[in-house]
């Protein structure tokens, strides 16, 4: 280990060029498994979404699921992919106590879909990411270590295996190597990783989330000297946020950086990201890597997409999210940083959604983007199960606009509906939150505060209308907040003067 | 009454429609003659006496209530060990799944279940089909009733062996290499392997994905295409199934038993037909192609000049998808597990388990198929394999422009001693010469009776083209018309 301390970010990248490559892994929302009938709900007690084929039992055998090969062919297309006319499943073998056959049905040599690319924004430039390819595999088990006080194999006294996983549909995506992007590669890596998020969910084939690992991401990272041959790459995994992305290939570019500015050598191998402390850990060496002995699967007969049906999907591909945004951002009348936010939050198609039912762009995404992604943020949970509806909040907005209730109000309302009392008017009536806009009852509590504090209501009559304020959080006391600050205002001063 | 268990299938399933006898007095006779024999033959690993006749009782209650009954009900039949049977033990003669009970049954099996037939037991093979001779079964060989020093063929010998015992009248094999008709030819019983992807797969213990067949096995013609038609047919579970028609086969083996071939071309395999084979093979089959002749068929000679890296190319392609398919065999889920002593890793295990649980040929076919796999070699043997296929599959197609069907001889040699090829590997792979190349194309071909050399029976080998399984149906049952069914000496 050397004793030198590690370089500036600034300096590592003065002195090196990275290149960076992606490889992702997306778990497709499929109802049923890749090749047997099993579904594939997250959260199930383990090994009951299990079949023959799944566990590989002997003489079972698989069976395509189409579901899973139309997903691969959409997010192909929509990654600017060409499709291949016929191409099979293969066959990587290799021994691990999860994969319940001990070799994963995958794709080698014949991709499903090839040679693409995603366009992202950095700065107001493009940046162009090449994608390699496309291709469908399935999912492994789980392995849980029980014993230790890591949850890793080591010192675990037993290992359970969860097979409930094993076999749903995967595709992998891989980019080309991305040079020339200097100190801006963890960005590009983010907003790869964020654009490629955003179209696949657009397709509606994943969930997409990096938390429950329905997105999982790998980042090879090299480092070479200006006008040098590429360096050797290392493989990061465990990369399970947007924001590990990029502090994942930093590092691992501050970390090389430290071994070529000493005169090491870089090892190719995989490396694992440390959430903690934000660095890379070595894993497995590729040195000792596996074999993987890739044949086609002779189980499987080959997959020909009839053109006239990948040209359907091409032609039935959703507007594509970037594209969206520049048009939605118009629309709203927002910046793109604000922009840039509603769609890290998930919000795009929420806000879209509130506004087309009725609420104003300003107030859909006041509540979306304030209120909501606060809750969701405190629970854990996705912008769009955080319990309200497009409809709801466009029709709390519709309240607040009538003058029906004030923001403090709507923000009571909104809670009610989040637990599931129901509709905003409906939470309005029950929870008796109207705003009070009876003048007369409302009269009759402004009368009553300036009779219990004379000195006030005198420093009013003399002119220091600021004192005005005291009297009015009186008369909200009384009215439960239920009434409007500035009428009770009004009404105050009105007296008054 | 005669015996049934020296009936026919047919004739059996004709006594218990007529209700001169019962399901249920079937499956006893069977079950009463495995008891007096299968303690010499062995063909048997697991007689399933209680399902068996509750199966049969279920039968003749069916027909009592005036239940339409399909044209095998109450029949029995034995089921080689490599195809999952719900409940009842299910090993492919392996160590490695000793007393695994399947919680599920074979698509073939079902059909069989459906069809009112009544499974007697799982027959002995070599471990996971790999061999010609049931000396690589881990739970000791099964005995040629012919001559009970002798070989049964393999891998299916307890198959075949369990009907030329008179133990069943029907039986179920599966054929990669050769694994139904060699042991057909070798016992004196018929056996057919039919276009693969005309019989399911699914919950066949897969050996090579790309060459397993399953298939019926029958002392009579008449009797295998009976139980082919039952068990053939497109499976949704199987990908690799032929969404066709079963071809009717058993209508094509009535056809032939009239005994008229008039207007059949017969190709006879040229580089199949001389040399490699002993002498009294090469006679026997000769008096046949007379006799086929005599019943005007027309025969030409047809060179496959391929045909002769077909066991080359087998022994790569079969052996790689084993070595992947045998993978799932690591004591983790079911079956053996060795060694899981709390402190050893989860590799020494897996490896111990392995190590334990296959038996020599396995072992040896999986470190074939891992070296023709791997990185580096996969194109020089794997691939350049396939491309072999692909030529034989050519010769097959070429041929079939001339002539209806192909014929040689089913193996080069009568069913050999104990031992007596077991030193040599090849030795052994050569009796699977002329059966190979058919699975290369994935054609059907039957193995049928056609004489005796030294007093052991002869094969004699029909191959067609894909699809076309009745083909071979009418020309076997024509031959078998005229040389006859052999009859074993008593036991």
């Amino acid at each position: 280990m050397s004793t030198t301390a590690l370089p500036s970010y600034e300096d590592a990248t003065a002195r090196y060029e990275p290149v960076i490559g992606l490889e992702t892994h997306v778990e497709l929302g499929t109802n049923t498994k890749m090749f047997c009938g099993c579904p594939t709900e997250f959260g199930a007690e383990p090994n009951t979404q299990v079949c023959p084929v799944c566990l590989a039992l002997p003489g079972a055998l698989p069976v395509a699921n189409r579901q899973g090969i139309e997903a691969t062919i959409r997010i192909g297309l929509a990654l600017n992919c060409d499709i291949a006319s016929w191409c099979r499943m293969a066959r990587k073998n290799y021994f691990y106590p999860d994969m319940p056959k001990n070799f994963q049905t995958s794709q080698y040599d014949e991709p499903l879909c090839t040679d693409g690319y995603v366009d992202v924004e950095i700065d107001g430039e493009t940046v162009r990411i090449g994608i390699e390819r496309v291709h469908l595999e399935e999912d492994t088990g789980k392995t849980l270590h029980v014993g230790g006080a890591t949850g890793r194999i080591h010192g675990a006294t037993e290992s359970l295996v969860d097979y409930n996983r094993a076999g749903i549909p995967l595709v992998e995506i891989v980019t080309k190597p991305v040079p020339g992007i200097g100190a801006k590669a963890p960005e590009v890596a983010r907003a790869y990783v964020t654009e490629l998020r955003d179209i696949i969910r657009s397709l509606g084939v994943s969930d997409v989330r990096m938390e429950q690992g329905s997105l999982r991401c790998d980042v090879n990272t090299s480092l070479n000297k200006p006008g040098e041959e590429w360096g050797t790459r290392t493989e990061t995994k465990n990369v399970n946020s947007l924001r590990s992305v990029e502090r994942a290939v930093r590092s691992e570019i501050i970390r090389q950086a430290g071994i070529l500015d000493d005169g090491g050598k870089i090892v190719q191998e995989t490396r694992h990201f440390q959430e903690d402390t934000g660095d890379t850990r070595p894993g497995r060496s590729k040195e000792t890597a596996t074999d993987y002995r890739y044949f086609p699967e002779p189980d499987l007969v080959p997959i020909a997409p009839d053109p006239a049906w990948v040209a359907e999907l091409k032609a039935a591909l959703p507007e594509r999210p970037s594209a969206k945004r520049a048009r939605l951002r118009e629309e709203w009348g927002i910046s793109e940083l604000d922009m840039q936010s509603v769609a890290n939050a998930g919000a795009v198609e929420l806000i879209e959604e509130t506004i087309a039912a009725g609420a104003s762009p300003a107030g859909a995404r006041k509540w979306w983007m304030g209120e909501l992604a606060r809750r969701a943020n405190e629970t854990g949970v996705e912008l769009a199960e955080v319990g309200a509806t497009p409809a709801q909040v466009a029709q709390l907005q519709a309240l607040v606009d009538d003058g029906k209730l004030n923001d403090k109000l709507a923000r009571t309302v909104l809670e009610g509906v989040v637990a599931g009392e129901g509709d905003p008017a409906q939470v309005m009536a029950a929870r008796g939150l109207e705003v009070v806009s009876d003048t007369g009852a409302l009269q009759t509590a402004v009368d009553e505060a300036i009779a219990a504090n004379p000195d006030i209501a005198a420093k009013i009559r003399d002119g220091k209308v600021a004192a005005a304020g005291a009297l009015v959080g009186a008369v909200m006391k009384t009215t439960r907040g239920q009434a409007d600050a500035k009428t009770v205002r009004d009404l105050i001063l009105a007296r008054l003067s | 009454m005669s015996d049934v268990t020296r009936m026919t299938a047919a004739q059996i399933a004709g006594l218990i429609a007529a209700g001169e006898t019962s399901a249920v007095e079937v499956a006893t006779a069977h079950l009463d003659r495995i008891d007096a024999v299968d303690d010499r033959v062995h063909a048997f690993l697991h007689v399933d006496r209680e399902g068996a006749l509750a199966a049969a009782a279920d039968v003749d209650a069916r027909r009592g209530r005036g239940e339409e009954l399909g044209p095998l009900a109450g029949v029995p039949v034995a089921v080689k060990d490599i195809i999952a049977t719900k409940g009842v033990p299910t090993t492919a003669a392996s160590k490695i799944l000793e007393g695994w009970k399947p919680p599920y049954d074979a698509t073939l099996v079902e059909r069989l279940r459906a069809a009112g037939t009544v499974m007697l037991g799982k027959t002995n093979m070599d471990e996971f089909a790999m061999g010609s001779s049931t000396e690589y079964s881990a739970y000791g060989p099964t005995n040629n009733p012919w001559d009970l020093g002798r070989i049964p063929g393999g891998s299916g010998g307890g198959s075949a062996a369990s009907l030329a015992a008179y133990e069943a009248p029907l039986a179920i094999g599966t054929d990669t290499g050769g694994s139904i008709r060699q042991p057909g030819a070798v016992t004196g019983t018929v056996g057919a392997k039919p276009t693969y992807g005309g019989t399911s797969r699914y919950g066949l213990i897969a050996f090579s994905s790309s060459l397993d067949t399953p298939g019926p096995c029958a002392r009579t013609v008449e009797d295998a295409a009976l139980l082919h038609a039952v068990i053939a047919g497109h499976d949704v579970r199987d990908s690799t199934s032929i969404p066709q028609p079963v071809p009717d086969v058993v209508g094509a083996a009535r056809l032939g038993a009239t005994g008229d071939l008039s207007g059949v071309k017969l190709g006879l395999v040229k580089e199949f037909a001389g040399e490699g084979a002993e002498p009294g093979v090469i006679a026997a089959f000769r008096e046949s192609v007379e006799a086929l002749v005599k019943l005007g068929a027309e025969v030409v000679e047809i060179s496959c000049p391929h045909f002769e890296y077909a066991l080359p190319a087998y022994y790569l392609i079969a052996p790689s998808e084993a070595s992947s398919n045998l993978a799932r065999f690591d004591g983790v889920r079911y079956g053996l597990r060795a060694g899981d002593d709390g402190k050893r890793s989860l590799e020494e295990v897996m490896s111990l388990t392995r190590d334990e649980g296959f038996g020599p040929e396995v072992k040896r076919r999986i470190i074939l198929g891992t070296y023709a796999l791997s990185s580096g070699y996969y194109d020089a043997y794997y691939g350049q394999a396939q491309k072999v296929r692909t030529l034989i599959t050519r010769d097959f197609t070429s041929a079939f422009e001339k002539v209806d069907v192909l014929i040689a001889p089913t193996t080069p040699f009568v069913a050999f001693p104990f031992g007596s090829r077991t030193s040599d590997p090849y030795q052994m792979y050569l009796a699977d010469l002329y059966t190979i190349p058919t699975n290369l194309y994935g054609g059907p071909a039957i193995s049928v009776p056609c004489g005796l050399s030294e007093g052991l029976p002869v094969g004699f080998q029909i191959m067609a083209p894909t699809m076309a399984d009745d083909r071979m149906y009418r020309v076997a049952a024509a031959l078998e018309s005229a040389v006859g069914t052999l009859t074993p000496p008593e036991l």
